[in-house]
């Protein structure tokens, strides 16, 4: 059974509106990142969902159970959603060990749960101090604890990291990873950033002005993005104009293999295609056994991996960015090298070209 | 899944999208809306007594009356008394507040404190200390004196808060733009304490049209002696309510005044934490004669007051007396005006979690009628339960402590409401969900969040409401119950009889008891505007502007 099931929701503020026709499924004990910039209806989503907020039109169930419809609506006490909100927002007035406690029974309030709670994110030693007393780190790991005391189906995560620096971005967001995955919870975390989204995440949702874009795990968004848009923001791109020709599309650089030919059924043959080449794909070759060659205009080594810039001679403007691992020499400067591509490749078809 | 859609969602949707049906709405808690109306009542029975006693008497009645006591005289100096003393307050109490938050004024700390502390001393008391030493201070040049002296400090606080608050930054980008000096003070720096200014004039307005006690001492005759007189020598209750109207009339166009001079402008303030460091405005020559001007203002304000008590407590003798009927008075005080700042703070507790909590036109048009009891002065109040208790509740309540006190909390609800509804403001929406996610009951959060975090403002509020109960006279002199005597009620006692020696150790116990709530207030407020040094508190600023963002 899905843990969270959002159908046709609609949410606006005023005349404005924040979130359209949302649907999203998410599966019990995995971990869904809502990745958007701000203002695009993340943090809605997570107080609609929390029950802070009621939404217009659609439907929310939790757990199979409708929690927000047109005729239903259960009140965020009852909803056993544990919600760990931007900057821990703990109880100022309140020791670190009565936050965590806060929504046990009175009985349990300072019991073994809730030291078991503080080990488990690393701060056993801290229950009598009070919040301000605390970095911005372990507050947050605080927040966490407290929304995961209640044993909640679901945590709401609402960009938990974004108020720290970076050293410790890393590691607090692996903490909470582990602290999750430990406590078998179903999580959602809501953030703008792109590397958090990717690392943490199964499954990953591109929100932009109150859509879902993209819901796909994170190897898919980068291997199969939905957009050429959403190509260019996960890594660098290349795109080179084609024509199909079956399920396979000719490009200047040689006949590829595209990779999902059925998310193009619909399109004739010689339509036109806006072909996605990432760098890694490119392959450089002698010039003899290559199709198609291009001229190097500069080299960049980082160790790990280079990235050669190129300029594809086929029509003398178009630029090529490969990446090569293990570069034992990089080509010259100016000189010419021929060009390969390995392995299948993404299309959408070319609205510019008709 | 027990849904169960016979229609294809898209159809659906789109159905959803065409009804345009009215958002859902989330439930409003009907128990603080039930309570809120109560309250709002509650506050609004003075006004609907007073209108249905004038409706019952007949409209030509009412009028007959009206006109029998009106006369010129009277109108002309309640007019011009409350025009007078609102200008001198709002020049004196904007300067102070300038040099003191914006200047170089060596002392600053101390002033700041001593030009409030005025706040504290009854009109009555500042009127007997001038009038009993000075008998040239009296009549219309008497009451612009005392009254200018006793109310500045309801601007000066405002105005110095909202200087505290504005964007100093402001001034130097208008000098930078080639303003001078002068021109900067006021086309920036009062600019931005214009609403303060406004609303402080108001609450003096407000109190001059109420004012009693001091008036009667300097023979000074306005509305609000008219009608104590009607009521108290004339036993006249149907003129002296007939003449209440027309009071409460005035207190009305002068609200409405106030608030259509406001306007919608707005302080702004560059951002969250980029206040500029304060370069203060040098005085320059000018330095000497601004602290010799504070140094008489404190001395008329405060200097004379306190020093005529004393003076009269050497000289008037016969202070055997006065021992013990002091202790029993400040008891009576400080119970009736505890026990009213209680039911203030607590009746207000309601109202601004509604208002601020569930904000709608509605619930803010709610909150906003009860300031209609500012333009209610504590005469009209106390009358209009008179009337209702002889008319509606025979001797049960008349001249009792519970409507006494009832009367009090009435009368300075407006004073709660400001202080719990701006710390209900500033305590974080954010923690009360969080609260409620983890499954703790509405009451819970209530108790264990909202609460403790609202606990200095409704310290706040607890304090304003008792020590204005401590200063009241009008009131107290028409609901006190028989036999008992409170500080103002036997201080008036002494003073009608003359026998000032006698009357001023009671004076001076009144300023004792206002000044302490006073100290606290002036901490409280202070800590608002200024960064405190306790370590708690940046904790929730950084909490409450996460809920703005």
């Amino acid at each position: 059974m899905s843990e969270l099931e959002i159908r046709g929701l609609q949410k606006s503020y005023g005349t404005q509106p924040v979130l359209r026709d949302f649907d999203l499924t998410v599966e019990q004990g995995s971990f869904v990142s809502i990745l958007g910039p701000s203002g695009s209806g993340k943090t809605t989503l997570l107080r609609v969902i929390a029950g802070f907020e009621r939404a217009d039109h659609g439907s929310v169930s939790l757990h199979g159970e409708i929690v927000d419809d047109e005729t239903h609506f259960v009140e965020c006490q009852r909803r056993r959603v544990g919600y760990v909100p931007q900057e821990g927002n703990l109880f100022p007035h309140l020791s670190v060990e009565r936050n965590v406690g806060f929504g046990l029974p009175r009985g349990e309030r300072r019991g073994q749960r809730v030291s078991d709670l503080l080990e488990m994110v690393g701060l056993a030693g801290y229950a009598q101090r009070f919040p301000h007393q605390l970095s911005g780190g372990q507050q947050q790991r605080v927040a966490l604890a407290r929304g995961l005391a209640i044993d909640p189906d679901l945590v709401l995560l609402d960009e938990p990291f974004s108020s720290l620096d970076a050293n410790m971005r890393a590691s607090v967001r692996h903490d909470v990873r582990r602290i999750l995955r430990d406590a078998g919870a179903t999580a959602i975390l809501v953030t703008h950033d792109q590397d958090e989204a990717l690392s943490l995440a199964d499954r990953v949702a591109i929100i932009r002005d109150g859509r879902i874009r993209q819901f796909a795990t994170p190897t898919d968004l980068y291997a199969k993005p939905s957009s050429p848009e959403l190509a260019g923001e996960f890594g660098d791109v290349n795109f080179l104009k084609g024509v199909i020709r079956g399920h396979d599309v000719d490009t200047p650089i040689g006949r590829l293999v595209l990779d999902d030919p059925s998310s193009l059924m619909n399109a004739r043959d010689g339509a036109s295609l806006l072909v996605l080449i990432r760098p890694e794909q490119i392959v450089l070759t002698s010039l003899a056994s290559a199709t198609a060659s291009a001229r190097v205009l500069h080299t960049e080594f980082y160790g790990h991996d280079a990235v050669v810039k190129l300029r594809a001679n086929f029509d003398g403007t178009t630029t090529l960015v490969a990446r090569t691992a293990n570069a034992k020499k990089l080509p010259d400067h100016d000189s010419e090298v021929g060009v390969a591509v390995r392995g299948g490749v993404v299309a959408w078809l070319d609205e510019s070209a008709s | 899944m027990t849904l169960a859609p016979t229609e294809s969602p898209t159809s659906l949707r789109r159905d959803a999208l065409e009804s345009l049906s009215p958002p859902r709405r989330r439930r409003r808690p009907k128990v603080l809306l039930g309570l809120s109306l109560v309250v709002v009542a509650a506050l609004a029975l003075p006004l609907a007594f007073l209108l249905i006693e004038a409706s019952g008497a007949g409209t030509s009645n009412v009028w007959h009356l009206i006109w029998r006591t009106l006369t010129a005289t009277l109108l002309w100096n309640t007019v011009r008394l409350t025009v007078v003393v609102t200008v001198l307050c709002a020049i004196i109490g904007t300067l102070t507040a300038y040099c003191v938050e914006r200047t170089d004024l060596p002392g600053r700390r101390v002033w700041a404190v001593l030009v409030v502390i005025p706040f504290a001393i009854p009109d009555f008391v500042v009127s007997f200390g001038w009038n009993s030493l000075f008998t040239w201070v009296a009549g219309f040049r008497g009451a612009v004196i005392v009254m200018t002296l006793a109310v500045y400090p309801l601007v000066y606080l405002p105005v110095a808060a909202s200087l505290r608050g504005a964007d100093p930054g402001q001034e130097e980008i208008a000098r930078s733009l080639g303003a001078t000096r002068v021109s900067t003070f006021f086309r920036v720096t009062l600019a931005q304490a214009r609403r303060a200014i406004l609303g402080g004039c108001l609450l003096v307005a407000l109190v001059i049209l109420a004012e009693y006690g001091a008036f009667e001492i300097l023979g000074y005759q306005t509305f609000t002696t008219e009608i104590f007189s009607e009521f108290t020598v004339g036993f006249n209750t149907a003129s002296a309510c007939a003449l209440s109207l027309v009071l409460v009339i005035f207190s009305i166009v002068v609200m409405m005044g106030e608030s259509s001079l406001r306007g919608t402008g707005r302080v702004s303030r560059g951002g969250p934490g980029v206040q500029r460091v304060l370069t203060r405005q040098s005085l320059g020559r000018a330095k000497w004669p601004v602290v010799l001007a504070f140094s008489l203002l404190v001395l008329a304000a405060l200097g004379v007051p306190v020093g005529s008590s004393i003076y009269w407590i050497f000289e008037g003798g016969a202070h055997d007396l006065v021992g013990e009927s002091l202790l029993a008075a400040a008891l009576h005080t400080a119970g009736y005006s505890a026990a009213a700042a209680a039911l203030s703070t607590v009746m207000a507790l309601p109202v601004a979690l509604l208002v601020i909590r569930y904000p709608s036109r509605w619930h803010r048009l709610l909150t906003r009628t009860t300031f209609l009891v500012l333009a209610m002065p504590g005469l009209v109040v106390a009358l209009a339960l008179v009337y209702f208790s002889e008319q509606h509740a025979d001797s049960f309540a008349y001249q009792t402590a519970p409507m006494l006190v009832v009367a009090y909390a009435l009368m300075f609800f407006p004073l709660a409401l400001v202080g719990v509804r701006a710390s209900v403001a500033r305590a974080p929406v954010a923690l009360e969900e969080v609260a409620g996610s983890l499954g703790v009951k509405r009451l819970g959060v209530l108790l264990r969040v909202t609460l403790p975090l609202i606990a200095p403002g409704l310290g706040a509020a607890f304090c304003l409401v008792f020590l204005s109960c401590v200063t009241e006279l009008t009131a107290t002199l028409i609901l006190i119950p028989n036999g008992v005597q409170t500080l103002a009620t036997q201080f008036w006692a002494y003073q009608q009889n003359l026998s000032y020696g006698q009357a001023a150790p009671f004076a001076l116990l009144i300023i004792a008891i206002a000044a302490l709530p006073a100290y606290f207030l002036e901490r409280f407020f202070d800590r608002r505007g200024v960064r405190s040094h306790d370590q708690p508190r940046p904790n929730v600023r950084v909490l409450s502007r996460s809920v703005t963002t």
